[in-house]
């Protein structure tokens, strides 16, 4: 079983988001970046299939030499090797671009990735990976099993439900909860990732769709209205006349 | 050319994301000087796709074949696709659902175009094609000019208000492609409905009310389901009660779950660390209750009561029985 895992380097939760440059870019001064934690939910799936299965995971990045990092952290929590497209992830569409081309020199047998990536949230490249290799892409996926060999089992969550999916390999998935809880690499994990490999290649021929022109931040909110608690009814009485919300 | 958008069914009615997504169609149509005809797939009444001429669309493309009563990926992108060149559609408009942000990106690769999902503004089009979407969890947003010939947009929930552009009823086609066998390679297997609090669906409600780890128990979840009830809302949760498996996890709501932009979001019992925030920061207005008067949560409050739930909600009940409909 060869599986390719996607991720991508993202500004942490928690990371005050500001801009630069006449709010054309994102600041990176002072951000901490992580792995994008849907990508996680994919990459620890990816490994307990593997680790059940037997076969190799690879993580494949589409960034700059500063998500080398996180590859590295990705490694150390259990993918086996790793290659960096060498290349600034403008819009999705190129970024779809860069990961078929990867995923037709190699053949794997399934290619995850997270749902969408908590910067950026556009839910695109999945399912763009898809179409670009003719394969199925089930998208968001919940759950993922192996039926056998050539098949697999999966649950997309669709809305007021979720749908079971059978479907032959190849294929993209796109994972979030609860496919699996993300893992925090040991020290062997730390100590033998300095060695897997991490191969750096240089992009092929892509275009952009989508140009960023410029970012900017919601307005703040007027602050908080606080109602007495003996007088809670009160509360739905400016939902209705004040906030107009009822 | 056209306006192109996709609607979607529940229950046989349009979805509300959809009615949105037509009035946005109807208005770049407007911008651009042409029609915005619609494309249906699946269980709709006759009825609804007729009624989508209030929003302004003319005329909408009926596939009622029953194989797409539910979602097939490649099925539905052919008809879209079909309907697309029938009409010279350059602009397609969807709904910023799973259904519509997945065919979007199929549909940008099959027909060369740019994708923007999560759109919250109508375009700007003097010196392209200038759309703002939400990015960075909601914490921002960035304006993206869509540069290829074909414009793919996905209208963010609740970004924009149905309008009734007052026009008379739409004329429904029937409409089909030709799909063959292995459009339904990846047909689901079983469909598994959840019983929907009421028929609410949670990403098309107007009000949700969510429960944390302060509701000390799922046995205590009626509190959050009698007032959701009473004000005809959708439940929801925290993450800490999804891994807890007081709730199942299509209910939870932040970075990691479902992100939500209702006209009124009630947490019950949520600190507010800030990966929930980032699934509810899009809501209009946000009430918080919580016992801790220092829980971050009342800083993004619009109102705020520091009390025990279990002595507020039940007050809130009767507040919400009461209210005239």
């Amino acid at each position: 079983m060869k599986i390719l895992v996607c991720i991508s380097n993202v500004p942490d939760t928690t990371s005050k988001i500001n801009f630069t440059g006449d709010n054309k870019s994102f600041d990176k001064n002072g951000v901490q970046f992580v792995i994008n934690p849907w990508d996680e939910y994919a990459l620890t799936r990816a490994i307990e299939l593997k680790e059940a299965k037997g076969g190799t995971v690879t993580v494949l990045n589409v960034g700059e030499a500063d998500a080398e990092p996180n590859i590295r952290k990705a490694l150390a929590i259990g993918a086996d090797d790793a290659i960096r497209v060498n290349a600034d992830p403008k819009d999705a569409f190129f970024v779809a671009q860069q990961i078929a081309a990867i995923a037709k020199q190699n053949n794997y047998d399934m290619i995850l990735m997270g749902k969408e990536s908590i910067d950026y949230n556009g839910s695109q490249v999945h399912n763009m990976v898809g179409e670009m290799l003719g394969i199925p892409s089930i998208v968001p996926a919940s759950k993922l099993d192996l039926i056998d060999d050539s098949t697999a089992r999966l649950e997309r969550e669709i809305e007021g439900g979720k749908e079971v999916v059978e479907v032959k390999l190849p294929f993209v998935a796109s994972a979030q909860q609860p496919m699996s809880e993300p893992r925090i690499p040991n020290m062997r994990g730390i100590m033998t990732a300095r060695t897997k490999p991490l191969q750096v290649v240089e992009p092929v021929a892509g275009e952009t769709k989508a140009d960023y022109v410029s970012f900017s931040k919601p307005e703040k909110k007027g602050g908080v209205k606080m109602i007495d608690a003996e007088n809670a009814g009160e509360l739905i009485t400016l939902l209705r006349n004040e906030a107009k919300v009822l | 050319m056209s306006v192109l958008v996709f609607v979607e069914g529940f229950n046989g009615e349009i979805k509300k994301s959809s009615l949105e997504a037509a009035t946005y169609g109807y208005q770049v149509a407007q911008q651009l000087g042409t029609s915005a005809t619609a494309v249906a797939i699946g269980e709709v009444h006759e009825e609804a796709l007729a009624k989508l001429g209030e929003q302004g669309i003319s005329k909408v493309l009926y596939d009622a074949d029953s194989r797409l009563n539910n979602f097939v990926a490649d099925a539905y992108v052919k008809v879209i696709a079909k309907a697309a060149q029938q009409e010279n559609a350059k602009v397609l408009v969807f709904s910023n659902s799973n259904i519509g942000a997945a065919v979007g990106a199929k549909l940008a690769v099959r027909l060369n175009g740019s994708l923007a999902t999560n759109v919250t503004t109508l375009p700007k089009t003097d010196g392209g094609f200038i759309v703002t979407r939400s990015v960075f969890s909601g914490k921002a947003f960035a304006e993206v000019n869509l540069t290829s010939d074909v414009k793919i947009i996905a209208v963010k929930k609740n970004a924009l208000e149905i309008a009734n552009a007052g026009s008379g009823p739409a004329t429904v086609e029937k409409f089909s492609a030709d799909l063959t066998d292995a459009d339904f390679a990846a047909a689901p297997k079983e469909t598994i409905m959840q019983d929907t609090s009421g028929g609410v669906l949670l990403t098309e409600a107007e009000i949700v009310v969510s429960g944390g780890r302060g509701l000390k128990g799922p046995e205590n979840w009626h509190l959050v389901e009698d007032l959701a009830k009473a004000l005809g809302a959708a439940t929801a949760c925290s993450k800490p009660v999804a891994d807890l498996d007081w709730r199942p996890h299509h209910e939870h709501v932040g970075q990691t779950g479902i992100a939500v932009s209702p006209n009124l979001y009630i947490a019950i019992g949520i600190s507010g660390a800030i990966q929930h925030l980032a699934g509810v920061n899009s809501s209009k207005v946000i009430v918080v209750i919580n016992k801790d008067p220092e829980a971050p949560f009342f800083k993004a409050a619009d109102y705020g009561i520091v009390g025990d739930a279990f002595d507020v909600v039940p007050k809130l009940i009767e507040a919400a029985r009461g209210l005239d409909k």
